[in-house]
């Protein structure tokens, strides 16, 4: 029949929305690698992009990636948790408690579920009782760093190379590297052509010593792209964080999402803890976390509540933690020069777009740094500290009002509000 | 296009609704509705608000029970206690406030909660493709809900139960949020939902566009049907009188109270819209010292932007709005209400009362600038409390004393206390919204009484209103609004129910 | 039970219900770690030594401070978490000030004073001006700058700090003798001092009081806290009353760190006690915003805080255990008291239609 020719036909010229399709990713990477590649030609500092720093910038992304998943799969549902450090917290002491006593892969598990258990207090918190979000989620972080506290105290004295805020020693989860392609790029890199060496340390920081963990990380977030953009389940649960009130309308039971989906995120949360006690070091201590939970979820709404963006925000936020550990003063630096750069290009473009008022904040904030730039020759340490703080700080300034948060994110939801 | 496959055939009774009756706490909301509905016909069901459409088609869709009655669908009898239960019987029900989630595509709205149907990839895509072809929807599933203009959002809505097989929609007021341009979209696509053979009700207070499109028109007026006439035997004008009933209240016979003198000047007023329908347009009227200006006309007309427009409270707006010779255009709400400007607001849980503060500092919510509720910088809650007593006494508010949460007043009572508090602050013009909307009988006359007092004295009234009894008793002067424009003024003590019923709902004169 | 009974029952009822389980949740913690719960409780219920009281009353008076700076937050649903980053970078500003000595005995004391609620006022407004224009949550924003915070003072120490005589502290100059608020003794031996500055706290809960329910500002606080809507209709600047309660919580933030600066430490370095944030946050809802409520909660949770303090030697239990009741006390603290509200709302609405002799009658609302 006519019409089904015409719907096959309309059918071929209709594609899925696509997010951020995968070529763009790789672009961006590419752009941000040229970028580095200039900034090292320009002012020196060598250890922009060597596969030393960009390893460094891994471990350090992976935390905050998978914290800030965790906070995505909560707030795709509507609910908002603040209390992701704490279950950070609760992970890093699940790893090392069960990573001791059982190996390091229970202690992967350990950690996921004790956050799990964090979050389970915050979905009985939040759906069952209603009470608000923003309170549960610090009520959560107080309690997990009590309890984590004492249970260390309790548990880890007297153990072998441990002490009342300190595991001993946990054995390695394993990572996988592939030795002759290593070898190789680490020639290229070596030779330092512009651009192609900086790739080649790239891909050699992937290739070398790669933690399994990483590669669970990797696997976790296109498990929940697939999960809550490409099945029924997905689509229910987003449902409840845009218009739980519309999803009620067609039966969607909105508390049973939102609970699984907070457990979720707890866990998720647990394995970022995980990973930092396993992983980027090797025993639980106290106070690991260094606020890691918040930074999670200022990726999460730099990414725009999407995987990917949320990946290139933690990227952002490890990369300059890394730099301000390694070397410090002198790659902060020279970032200063690049950011000056960036902040004039965006000037521009709002200028261009007629927002006069922010285009002048942007010229100004530029003028100023390339000010700093060349009259300091290293940033003091402290400042570089500061760095995914005030990157934060800056994006949600600029962005959030462009920024789209799940519709219906911190609303309290209370059943048969429709009709 | 094909034939119907199914056998509900043209003509034919799909739904039929036998002595409906539906009462809620103090009000009849149905009783003895009796509408037969058929196949392959667009059937409209008119009234004013308040009338009860909107009870009756919640019934029909399971949301509510009624009390007394029967449904009976493609000729069986069925009990609807939920939505699901309705669909099941193949009704599908577009509310006037639409159930989308802005952040989703088209696709994902659709699938929600059905995604067992087809899926929700490619199948699914087909299938709403396949619907939005046979109906003229025009709808491509994979744009954001958001960027969809209104139109095409309710389009969505009614692929939405298209999609779960419904053989009969509901419409609520379906015409209410769109321009001209979309209102003739959508008969295009009622007229070939209807000619494949499906029920539409479609339930509206437009009568020129019920006239245009329905083929069969069912009046209901307090809650009971009226009459089920043909487009083509009856006038508009006959229709309105039969929506407003024939007789209007007796106007107030006492001695007008109007002087010369302007308190209220608006001129040229305009709210314009992104998507280019005019929330306000162009409006211009003006109160005198002593006058009630009721400014009749069905909600969504532009009443409550004007109100918003006048305190304040909207950005946005053009025009010159001027108190007593003074153009207070520019002031910010706060110097508007010192200006002398009261407000009885339409929403008087969201606007005009801290549900949970007591009702001394209700008293001082809105005059927190002046005595009795100020001294100085502070609070002076002496004075404010023993005002609250004097308004409690004089209002007749209902309530153990001015220490009590206003969440614990009823509705009459809490708006008794607004209209006193109003009142106090000695204002030179009060915007009275709805102002006796929730309120039980005996608060209402007190009310009207209040408004009349303030008349006699001097103040300046505009009346908003969707209760003609109120309008008609209280104004001197009755404007009325339609889609942002003011249409007509009447004269309370001549206007006929035609007249007002066609300038409310927009009937064109007929020779 | 007339009603003012009724009212306070029930005010006192929620919080001892949310203390009740919070205690009760704590020990079922303790069982499964498997330690004696009886022991730690009769270790934290004893009764305490004045040495003790003292720091109680001491620690109460820190605490008091922050809860009163997050409740103003609170009273316009605004959640300054950042009380922890403002009195930090506060106290560092006032020890700073202090420590130079530009004015002579109790002058020094009040500039500093100033210092500290100006420059905790700034650090908070920040993150209000953040909010008023920009739509920022001020939760993240202050969050991070809590952080920034305390990079930032880590910095300025090092560069205006000095190195205190054989120790590895660096900190600020030393508070002259004149400029140090002197504390009261309260059974004259040593170690039962109670910080001078207890007296400005109880003022600033009553200045607190005061402003809140007696100014217009504080109305406007208020009502813009209870229902957006309404206070625009009112006329209230909603934008302004944030940037303003903002403003005002990080300066009372600011005197968070006052009393140990001036009656104790003398001076601002990296020991200097940190996490005071925090707390006021559970103590302000623990007190619902109550300047008495919030007084009670500070002394409970100092209570709790000191008498935990020999746990390790007497009963081989970490005091980190009354942490966790503080952070379970905050949960349950919430929930009762939303069922305690309730429950409170039927009785009263019963009450008002009793009052009137007329049977409970509803509205007849016109149906849509």
């Amino acid at each position: 029949m006519s019409r089904t020719a015409s719907v096959r036909d309309r059918l071929a010229s209709v594609r899925p929305r696509g997010r951020i399709s995968p070529w763009w990713i790789l672009i961006g990477l590419a752009g941000v690698l040229l970028l580095l590649s200039l900034l090292q030609l320009v002012t020196g500092a060598n250890d922009l992009a060597s596969s030393g720093t960009l390893r460094a910038t891994l471990i350090a992304t992976v935390p905050i990636a998978l914290a800030g998943l965790g906070g995505l799969w909560a707030e795709r549902a509507g609910v908002v948790n603040i209390g992701l450090e704490g279950m950070m917290i609760l992970g890093t002491y699940g790893a090392g408690f069960f990573g001791y006593h059982y190996g390091p892969w229970v202690g992967v598990l350990g950690a996921a579920a004790l956050g799990a258990v964090g979050g389970l207090i915050h979905a009985l918190a939040t759906v069952v009782f209603g009470v608000d979000h923003i309170i549960s989620g610090v009520a959560i972080n107080i309690i997990a760093i009590g309890a984590t506290q004492y249970l260390a105290v309790q548990t880890f004295t007297g153990l072998p190379g441990g002490g009342q805020t300190q595991s001993p020693k946990l054995g390695d989860v394993g990572s996988i590297s592939i030795g002759p392609l290593s070898e190789a790029l680490g020639q290229v890199e070596g030779r330092n052509i512009f651009f192609v060496s900086e790739v080649a340390a790239f891909l050699r920081a992937l290739v070398t010593d790669l933690s399994l963990m990483v590669v669970l990380a990797a696997v976790l977030f296109v498990l929940t792209y697939f999960l809550l953009w490409r099945t029924a389940f997905g689509l229910r649960l987003r449902s409840c964080g845009e218009s739980p009130v519309a999803a009620e309308t067609l039966g969607v039971n909105v508390y049973r999402y939102k609970f699984i989906a907070v457990l979720t995120s707890g866990a998720l949360a647990g394995l970022a803890g995980g990973f930092l006690t396993l992983v980027a070091s090797s025993n639980y201590r106290d106070g690991q976390t260094g606020g890691r939970g918040y930074i999670g979820l200022a990726a999460m709404i730099f990414g725009n509540w999407r995987p990917t963006g949320l990946l290139m925000g933690s990227g952002l936020f490890g990369y300059t933690e890394t730099l301000g550990l390694r070397q410090g003063g002198d790659s902060v630096h020279a970032l200063l020069l690049g950011i000056a750069v960036l902040l004039a290009a965006v000037a521009v473009w709002q200028w261009r777009s007629r927002q006069r008022l922010s285009a002048g904040v942007s010229t100004f904030l530029a003028i100023g740094i390339a000010i700093v730039y060349f009259s300091i020759d290293v940033v003091p340490g402290d400042f570089t500290r500061m760095t995914p703080y005030v990157t934060t700080l800056l994006v949600l300034a600029m962005a959030s009002q462009r920024l789209r948060m799940p519709a219906a994110d911190g609303m309290r939801y209370r059943r048969g509000t429709a009709g | 296009m094909s034939t119907p496959a199914h056998e509900t055939s043209t003509h034919k009774t799909v739904v039929r609704l036998r002595g409906i009756g539906k009462r809620f706490p103090g009000v009849v909301a149905n009783d003895d509705v009796n509408i037969d509905v058929a196949g392959g016909t667009v059937h409209a069901i008119v009234g004013e608000n308040g009338a009860g459409k909107s009870t009756l088609m919640k019934i029909l869709y399971g949301v509510q029970k009624p009390d007394s009655g029967t449904i009976e669908v493609n000729g069986a009898q069925v009990d609807l206690a939920s939505p699901a239960d309705a669909i099941r019987a193949g009704v599908g029900m577009v509310f006037q406030h639409f159930m989308l989630a802005d952040n989703l595509t088209v696709l994902e709205n659709v699938t929600l909660g059905a995604e067992k149907l087809h899926g929700i990839g490619s199948g699914a895509r087909a299938r709403i493709l396949e619907i939005s072809d046979a109906y003229g929807l025009d709808i491509r599933p994979d744009v954001l809900v958001e960027k969809l203009g209104v139109g095409a959002r309710q389009r969505v809505e009614i692929l939405k139960v298209l999609y779960r097989g419904a053989k009969i929609l509901i419409l609520d007021e379906p015409t209410a949020v769109l321009v001209p341009r979309e209102v003739d979209e959508l008969f295009a696509n009622l007229r070939e939902l209807k000619a494949e053979g499906l029920a539409v009700i479609f339930i509206s207070h437009k009568l020129d566009e019920v006239l245009s499109v329905a083929d069969q028109v069912t009046v209901i007026r307090r809650g009971t049907t009226v009459d089920t006439v043909t487009p083509a035997s009856v006038t508009a004008r006959q229709l309105a009188e039969l929506m407003v009933g024939s007789e209007l209240p007796s106007p107030s016979t006492e001695t007008s109270t109007v002087t010369d003198e302007v308190l209220l000047a608006v001129e040229r007023l305009s709210l314009p819209t992104d998507e280019g329908r005019a929330l306000l347009d162009d409006v211009s009227f003006e109160i005198h010292r002593g006058e009630v200006l009721g400014i009749a006309g069905v909600e969504g007309n532009g009443q409550a932007e004007l109100v918003e427009a006048i305190m304040g409270m909207r950005p946005g707006v053009t025009g010159v709005i001027r108190l007593a010779d003074r153009d207070i255009s520019g002031l910010t709400t706060r110097d508007r209400r010192d200006a002398g400007v009261g407000y009885i607001p339409e929403d008087r849980h969201r606007h005009g009362l801290l549900l949970d503060a007591p009702l001394w500092e209700n008293r001082v919510l809105g005059h927190q600038t002046r005595p009795p509720s100020v001294k100085g910088v502070f609070i002076d809650k002496r004075s404010s409390r023993a005002d609250t007593e004097r308004i409690i006494e004089q209002y007749d508010v209902r309530t153990p004393g001015p220490d009590t949460l206003a969440r614990a007043l009823s509705g009459g009572n809490q708006q008794k206390l607004i209209v006193g508090r109003e009142m106090s602050g000695e204002p030179i013009l009060l915007i009275a919204a709805h102002p006796t909307r929730g309120v039980d009988v005996g608060a209402q006359g007190a009310i009207w009484q209040h408004i009349k007092d303030a008349r006699r004295n001097g103040l300046a009234v505009l009346l908003i209103s969707a209760d003609l009894d109120e309008l008609i008793g209280l104004s001197d002067r009755i404007e009325v609004i339609l889609r942002g424009q003011l249409v007509g003024e009447f004269d309370p003590g001549e206007v006929t129910p035609e007249q007002l019923g066609s300038a409310m709902t927009g009937a064109r004169e007929k020779a | 039970m007339t009603p003012r009974m009724t009212k306070l029952s029930l005010g006192i009822g929620a919080p001892v219900l949310a203390l009740v389980s919070a205690f009760v949740i704590t020990s079922l913690v303790l069982l499964v770690a498997g330690d004696p719960v009886g022991e730690v409780w009769s270790t934290i219920l004893s009764v305490p030594e004045t040495r003790n009281v003292a720091n109680i009353i001491n620690s109460a008076t820190v605490l008091y401070l922050s809860g009163l700076a997050v409740a103003v937050g609170f009273k316009m649903n605004l959640f300054n978490i950042g009380v922890d980053g403002q009195y930090r970078i506060a106290a560092f500003a006032a020890a700073a000030v202090a420590g130079e000595a530009w004015l002579p005995g109790y002058l020094n004391t009040l500039l500093a004073l100033l210092a500290a609620i100006l420059v905790g006022a700034a650090w908070a407004g920040i993150a209000g001006l953040l909010r008023a224009t920009r739509g920022v949550s001020e939760v993240i924003s202050t969050i991070m700058l809590n952080f920034i915070s305390t990079s930032l003072v880590a910095y300025m120490l090092r560069r205006v700090a000095v190195r205190e005589e054989g120790s590895n502290i660096i900190a600020t100059k030393q508070v002259p003798e004149r400029s140090r608020i002197p504390g009261l003794s309260l059974s004259g031996e040593a170690g039962t001092e109670i910080y001078g500055f207890v007296f400005i706290a109880i003022l600033c809960g009553v200045g607190y009081w005061l402003v809140l329910n007696r100014t217009r500002f504080g109305f406007d606080l208020r009502a813009t806290g209870q229902s957006e809507t309404a206070a625009v209709a009112s006329g209230i600047n909603v934008k302004r009353m944030v940037l303003a309660s903002m403003l005002v919580s990080g300066g009372l933030a600011g005197l968070v760190g006052m009393p140990i600066l001036f009656g104790g430490a003398y001076s601002y370095g990296s020991t200097f006690q940190s996490g005071l944030g925090f707390a006021g946050i559970a103590i302000a809802l623990l007190g619902r915003n109550h300047p008495i409520g919030i007084a009670l909660g500070a002394l409970l949770f100092a209570f709790l805080d000191e008498q935990s303090n020999p746990l390790q030697i007497l009963v081989d239990v970490s005091p980190d255990i009354v942490k966790i009741t503080q952070g379970i006390i905050v949960l349950t603290v919430v929930i009762s008291y939303e069922v305690v509200r309730r429950y409170g709302l039927r009785l009263e609405q019963r009450h008002v239609a009793q009052a009137l002799e007329r049977p409970e009658s509803k509205s007849p609302e016109v149906p849509a």
